[in-house]
């Protein structure tokens, strides 16, 4: 044996649940084939999402998670307490901005309405005539792949990790690595994102193209993490290419701008057409950005399940093998509540909250 | 007949500062500062013009109040430059 488990992914759910494992005193390795994924790609925004209930409890307490360990946390992982503020663009926004606030208020969580007068003096770059915004205080941002490196840190020796590709997991539950060689434990986690299928073809995955923007340093510019409230409502939640105006400070004053979605492509290039579209829309709120100088621009793609929540679990068949897959574009903020949650169904302990809504579940067997 | 002006005078860090016609902004920075200093990085450390191709992004500068790639744009006579930090 290598270890009581190992885990395959070292981004930010894969060192999430390896952290969660070693607190719960398991010999954790880690193999990581250096892919790169979502973690890098991603804003790195942690924000509670309330599209169904499910969803606002591993959002919650994830971020209550993260606000526990910022005291701890190193320095490069780029913490921001910068809230979000969800932007309603006129009156129907609004109304929905203020059913987004008693949905968070009966759950504990902090949200301010802010009218147009309000909005233009929290944030003066924003176009005038828009009706409003719903500020979440308790949101923030850091920079992902630095957090995930500081997460297998907090193992100290129970956490090691390997740089290894995973060509394929056995019957048995023993893996298989590209040079041939082989690693086995009494439980297996897969948590490498969009990479997951290759290794089990039955789940339920796709991937979601997105792009992200970035710009020079304009400290002062922007002081929330702005997202359209549009984006919960309307543009992302049908099946064709969309995009949605949000945009990010970073500490070091840049402005990290997206979003777009984009399904049935896995071609990692930056398209012209849809950076423009997702631009256009940018300019739609922020209109100074037109001035601003982009410094780099890039795509990654978010590994969706069909009712975008997570699968957090024991695979139903494979033997060993447990799921932490699925996190579509919000990885970051649910790591650390998937990590929990996942830890406790394979130790035996008692979840902190209902574990039923992310048990696997589409996953259909491929006939060869 | 019109003589084409064979220099080009600039303000970098509002110094003046002559380049032969049709010199890069990059190469000011190289007659202002000897170095080419661009920018300051967010750790501290300077950075100056690298790719020379408007890739590599080291060489932001201010440029008549707009942030602008120095190896990417042509001097002009009057142009105010400030390198960034």
């Amino acid at each position: 044996m290598d270890a009581d488990v190992i885990v395959i992914g070292a981004g930010i759910v894969g060192a999430a649940c390896a952290q969660a494992l070693a607190q719960a005193g398991r010999r954790v390795l880690v193999l990581d084939a250096r892919l790169g994924g979502a973690t890098g790609a991603g804003m790195g925004h942690l924000v509670v999402m309330d599209d169904n209930p499910a969803e606002l409890a591993l959002s919650r307490h994830s971020i209550a998670q993260w606000h526990a360990w910022v005291p701890r946390m190193s320095e490069d992982c780029a913490f921001s307490g910068c809230g979000t503020l969800w932007i309603a663009a006129n009156a129907q926004e609004m109304a929905e901005a203020e059913r987004k606030q008693q949905r968070l208020r009966e759950h504990g969580i902090a949200a301010h309405l802010l009218d147009a007068l309000a909005l233009s003096r929290a944030e003066p770059a924003l176009r005038k005539g828009l009706a409003g915004a719903l500020e979440v205080p308790g949101d923030a941002i850091l920079y992902a792949p630095n957090a995930a490196r500081w997460l297998l840190a907090q193992g100290g020796a129970s956490i090691r990790v390997e740089h290894a590709k995973v060509e394929a997991i056995e019957d048995d539950g023993v893996l298989t690595l590209a040079d041939g060689r082989r690693r086995t434990a009494p439980q297996v986690v897969l948590a490498n994102g969009i990479q997951a299928t290759a290794l089990c073809p039955e789940l339920p995955i796709r991937p979601k193209k997105g792009h992200l923007l970035i710009t020079d340093r304009y400290p002062g510019t922007v002081h929330h993490q702005l997202v359209e409230l549009g984006y919960v409502s309307s543009a992302h939640h049908s099946d064709g290419d969309s995009v949605a105006f949000n945009a990010q400070p970073r500490p070091t004053g840049q402005l990290l701008v997206g979003s777009s979605r984009q399904f049935g492509t896995t071609d990692p290039a930056v398209e012209a057409p849809m950076l423009a579209r997702m631009l256009q829309r940018a300019l739609d709120y922020l209109p100074g950005l037109a001035d601003l100088n982009a410094v780099r621009s890039w795509t990654g793609l978010r590994a969706a399940s069909p009712d975008g929540l997570p699968l957090l679990g024991q695979h139903p068949w494979r033997e060993k093998l447990w799921l932490a897959v699925g996190h579509e574009g919000l990885g970051v903020t649910t790591a650390p509540g998937s990590a929990r949650l996942l830890a406790a169904l394979m130790t035996g302990a008692a979840p902190e909250f209902d574990a039923a809504p992310y048990a696997p579940r589409g996953l259909q067997e491929v006939v060869p | 007949m019109s003589a084409v002006a064979s220099h080009t005078l600039l303000h970098v860090n509002g110094h003046l500062v002559r380049v032969k016609a049709g010199s890069s902004v990059a190469a000011a920075l190289c007659v202002a500062t000897g170095a080419g200093v661009a920018r300051i990085s967010v750790t501290g450390e300077a950075r100056a013009p690298f790719c020379g191709m408007g890739v590599c992004q080291e060489c932001r500068v201010w440029i008549d109040g707009r942030r602008r790639l120095a190896c990417q744009t042509v001097s002009a006579e009057g142009m105010r430059v400030e390198t960034t930090e």
